[in-house]
């Protein structure tokens, strides 16, 4: 059996509120609400970025494993806000867990589906039997340019998973499937300190045609149908599409309420669908079945189908769960003068 | 600063490596290649609890230029389970949460960056229990 | 060892001086020292000074300062010692007299700080870099950390640290050298601006030009040149060193380096501190002037707050501390203070410092600091008859 031994999220305590972004630009905060059904969205810390999230999350899940962080033998981090453009975020977080040096590192990116492709590439390391176990992690500090649709959704967050194999699985991979096409809805040119989008062209072209094809695919590929499942996770840019997406696909609100953070986090990009399923595995029982798609915009989806073993009782309750996080008490609003101060929006003397 | 001079402390600000005095068993931080208790030369490396409690702290009002956008931020001097003290600001809270003898943790941050084009400056800080 | 006298010393005003670079500054401290003492060259010569390298870019100022006050080929040396450089070249410059391979040295100290550095982080370069500067901790930080701690310990109240600024912003008022001229009340210094909390901008010392010398000689040669003033002499001199970062003290309501330095200088004086007549201390902030005093056993630990409220500490009080008007009032030009401080005990001690004079002093203190109190030094003065 090969799967997820250990995984871990991490959510800042900062919240931005719906009603304080649209209150700057004039916008109708109802009307977005109404529209994205998103509330609010966390906020990095001004000392945190990609690499300091995805040390928590990567920490929380080797508690999880309960392994030697030197057994690691891959570590990959996918990102579409790589504190560096150039260096990577990975050498960071291992060289800070103690994982270096017998390890091999690099960072992704794919927009929103940089997190799973590092699961993904973790994991068929560990099918492969090149290493023992591997790690993948999706984590962001979203960028949303000011005044931007995008900026009442543009969050940050992550998870970490590390794939092994035998009796320290908590949730197998029963299968994994990628759908990928040539399709730009959304990207940032290099140098450049905001992304671009088509917007509308963003949605059925894009979002929906990766996600259901992806969804279809892996199902079909497994004889699986909607009800075989007990959570479905799709990425979530904000709510409104992965409902639809579920809807369409025969899910019920049952089977994806548990993964869908997106109303109180915004979203997390990289570590969208990544932090979905780890709520999801926060919530599950032993034999349960999790349908993961991931989406990229560029654009591409990965799908993974996942089956919870009775290790999860174990180790559940090891480290802060997602939703513990997400209402935690700790949790402190931003006015949008913090924020833009906090995402360094302001243009400062040198 | 420059990667040169940040270079030779990442064990202790990544790791919290320290050293344990073999003789008289004083756990150092930063590591030390003599004991400041019994003064021995036998030292080994020694990883630093994670968990303490606030000895003294303070909120700096004015800070050097590189932290004047973090202001106010706390600064406390801990005393970490295994007996070593640890000074690291006090992150993710107001000021007036902060009291002596409140339980801490460490935290992986960013504590500085060599302007927008240099290293990020990466360490630990500490978050109230 | 030969007994070493102070004969002649030179301090000019203190303040924000934009049109003078440091050897400016320094020369024209040096020069009245030389004319006070009425000498006609010097043999040798220590310059104090915490970072002229980082404030004006500028190593290497034995030499500069020796060119400049036309004394080369004169031997001078910088000395560093942070906060305590001063004090620290001051016991240098005794030592070399009290030795004999010089009769005449100059002690010189400066600080050039109105330079547009980033002066809260020059001065942290005085703390451990990479343990606690790197971590935000600055100077004023530092102290308030010692500050809440006894605070905690012993109930010090936060009026008593304001008390101690008031006091020496009034003896300040009266010292025409001083950068900061005036009183000042409990309430301004409550309600003036945090900068570490608990301290707030009139807790502590400010940023200052300037420049302060003293000549030193064998008192042997004092008597032959002596003007129509007593001989002051330096009795006992001590220094110590503590760790650099403040977390690794067993305690931080203490400073083991004062408590070591002065217990040398006692023993070497062969005096104690109830025949201290005045003291001058380290106020860079004002929990320093508390904890200081009690460390140099002038009043039981953790009493020092109750002391100032007492006004054990005014002149005329038990103890007058910092006639000058401290750091506090009179400035803070680093390298310059320890020195400033021996002129300010020199001249209580040969009676002429005025509205400021403590009647009949005959036995003075003065203690340097560097740093959180990683090293200090501690000199005993004594009028000769």
């Amino acid at each position: 059996m090969i799967g997820i031994i250990g995984y871990g999220s991490y959510v800042p305590i900062y919240r931005i509120k719906v009603e304080e972004i649209a209150r700057q630009w004039g916008d109708n905060a109802e009307a977005i609400k109404n529209g994205i059904k998103v509330y609010e969205k966390t906020v990095p810390g001004q000392d945190e970025d990609t690499i300091t999230i995805a040390y928590m999350a990567a920490k929380y899940a080797l508690v999880r494993a309960g392994i030697d962080p030197k057994e690691i033998g891959a570590l990959y981090i996918g990102s579409e806000s790589h504190p560096y453009a150039v260096k990577p975020s990975g050498t960071v977080v291992a060289e800070a867990l103690g994982m270096v040096p017998d390890i091999h590192i690099a960072d992704y990116e794919f927009a929103c589906k940089a997190g799973s492709e590092a699961m993904f590439v973790a994991y068929t390391h560990v099918k492969a039997g090149h290493m023992k176990y591997a790690m993948g992690i999706g984590a962001d500090t979203s960028q949303g340019a000011p005044g931007d649709a995008l900026e009442y959704t543009a969050a940050a967050g992550g998870s970490a998973f590390i794939f092994g194999k035998g009796d320290k699985v908590i949730a197998e991979v029963v299968d994994t499937y990628s759908y990928t096409t040539d399709t730009a809805d959304f990207w940032r040119r290099e140098t450049r300190p905001y992304p671009k989008h088509g917007g509308r062209f963003t949605g059925d072209p894009a979002y929906f045609h990766h996600v259901l094809s992806a969804a279809k695919g892996i199902m079909e590929k497994n004889g699986l149908t909607a009800k075989d499942f007990r959570y479905a996770v799709f990425h979530m840019p904000n709510a409104s599409f992965p409902m639809r997406a579920a809807r369409r696909l025969g899910f019920t609100k049952e089977q994806y309420e548990v993964g869908l953070i997106v109303p109180y986090t915004g979203n997390f990009y990289s570590g969208a669908s990544p932090t979905g399923l780890s709520a999801s595995l926060d919530d599950a029982k032993p034999g349960d079945l999790i349908l993961m798609v991931s989406f990229g915009s560029g654009a591409g989806s990965d799908a993974f189908i996942f089956r919870v073993t009775e290790r999860i009782n174990e180790v559940r309750d090891l480290v802060p769960k997602v939703w513990d996080q997400i209402r935690t008490p700790r949790k402190r609003y931003l006015t949008y003068g913090e924020y833009a101060k906090f995402r360094e929006k302001i243009l400062m003397n040198e | 600063m420059p990667i040169q001079r940040f270079y030779p402390h990442i064990p202790q600000r990544y790791r919290l490596e320290g050293t344990k005095c073999k003789k008289c068993g004083k756990v150092h931080f930063p590591p030390r290649q003599v004991c400041n208790s019994c003064g021995s030369k036998e030292l080994e490396p020694y990883r630093l609890a994670e968990e303490g409690e606030i000895i003294t702290y303070t909120v700096v009002y004015t800070p050097p230029d590189d932290f004047k956008t973090k202001k106010p931020y706390v600064v406390a001097i801990a005393k970490m389970d295994d007996g070593a003290k640890l000074t690291a600001q006090v992150t993710d809270c107001t000021p007036d949460e902060v009291e002596i003898g409140k339980r801490v943790r460490v935290v992986f941050r960013k504590i500085n960056a060599e302007g927008k084009s240099g290293i990020i400056e990466y360490g630990y800080k500490f978050v109230l229990i | 060892m030969r007994d070493v006298a102070v004969i002649g010393v030179g301090w000019p005003k203190w303040g924000e001086l934009w049109k003078k670079d440091i050897r400016n500054i320094f020369v024209e401290a040096a020069l009245m020292a030389i004319e006070d003492a009425g000498v006609d060259h010097i043999d040798s010569m220590y310059v104090a000074s915490m970072s002229p390298g980082l404030w004006s870019k500028q190593e290497h100022i034995g030499a500069l300062m020796a060119d400049y006050l036309g004394q080369t080929p004169i031997p001078a040396v910088r000395v560093e010692s942070a906060c305590a450089s001063g004090g620290m070249a001051v016991r240098l410059g005794f030592i070399e007299v009290a030795s004999g391979m010089s009769d005449i040295v100059l002690v010189g100290g400066v600080e050039k700080m109105w330079t547009g550095e980033d002066f809260t982080a020059v001065l942290a370069t005085a703390a451990d870099q990479e343990y606690e500067a790197f971590h935000g901790l600055t100077f004023p930080a530092l102290y308030a950390l010692m500050a809440r701690r006894h605070m905690h310990e012993f109930g010090t109240k936060r009026e008593q640290l304001a008390m101690v600024s008031v006091k020496n912003h009034a003896n300040g008022a009266r010292n025409p050298r001083a950068q900061y001229q005036r009183e000042i009340t409990v309430e301004a210094v409550l309600n003036s601006p945090p900068v570490a909390d608990p301290l707030n901008l009139l807790d502590c010392s400010p940023v200052t030009d300037g420049a302060a010398a003293i000549i030193l000689a064998p008192v042997d040669l004092a008597r032959k040149i002596a003007k129509d003033r007593p001989i002051v002499q330096i009795i006992g001199s001590g220094a110590a060193t503590d760790s650099i970062a403040l977390a690794d003290r067993e305690s931080y309501v203490e400073l083991p380096a004062v408590k070591k330095a002065a217990e040398i200088a006692y023993k070497m004086a062969g005096v104690g501190p109830e025949d201290i007549d005045l003291a001058e201390v380290h106020d860079c902030f004002t929990i320093a002037e508390i904890i200081v005093t009690e460390d140099l056993g002038f009043f039981e630990k953790g009493k020092g707050g109750e002391a100032v409220e007492q006004g054990l500490t005014k002149i005329g009080g038990k103890i007058p501390v910092n006639t000058s008007g401290g750091l506090k009032s009179k400035g803070h030009p680093v390298g310059a203070t320890g020195v400033a401080q021996i002129v300010e005990i020199t001249e209580q001690l040969w009676g002429v410092s005025g509205e400021r004079q403590v009647e009949g002093a005959k036995i003075g203190l003065a203690q340097n600091m560097g740093g959180s109190g990683a090293s200090s030094t501690v000199h005993i003065l004594k009028r000769i008859d």
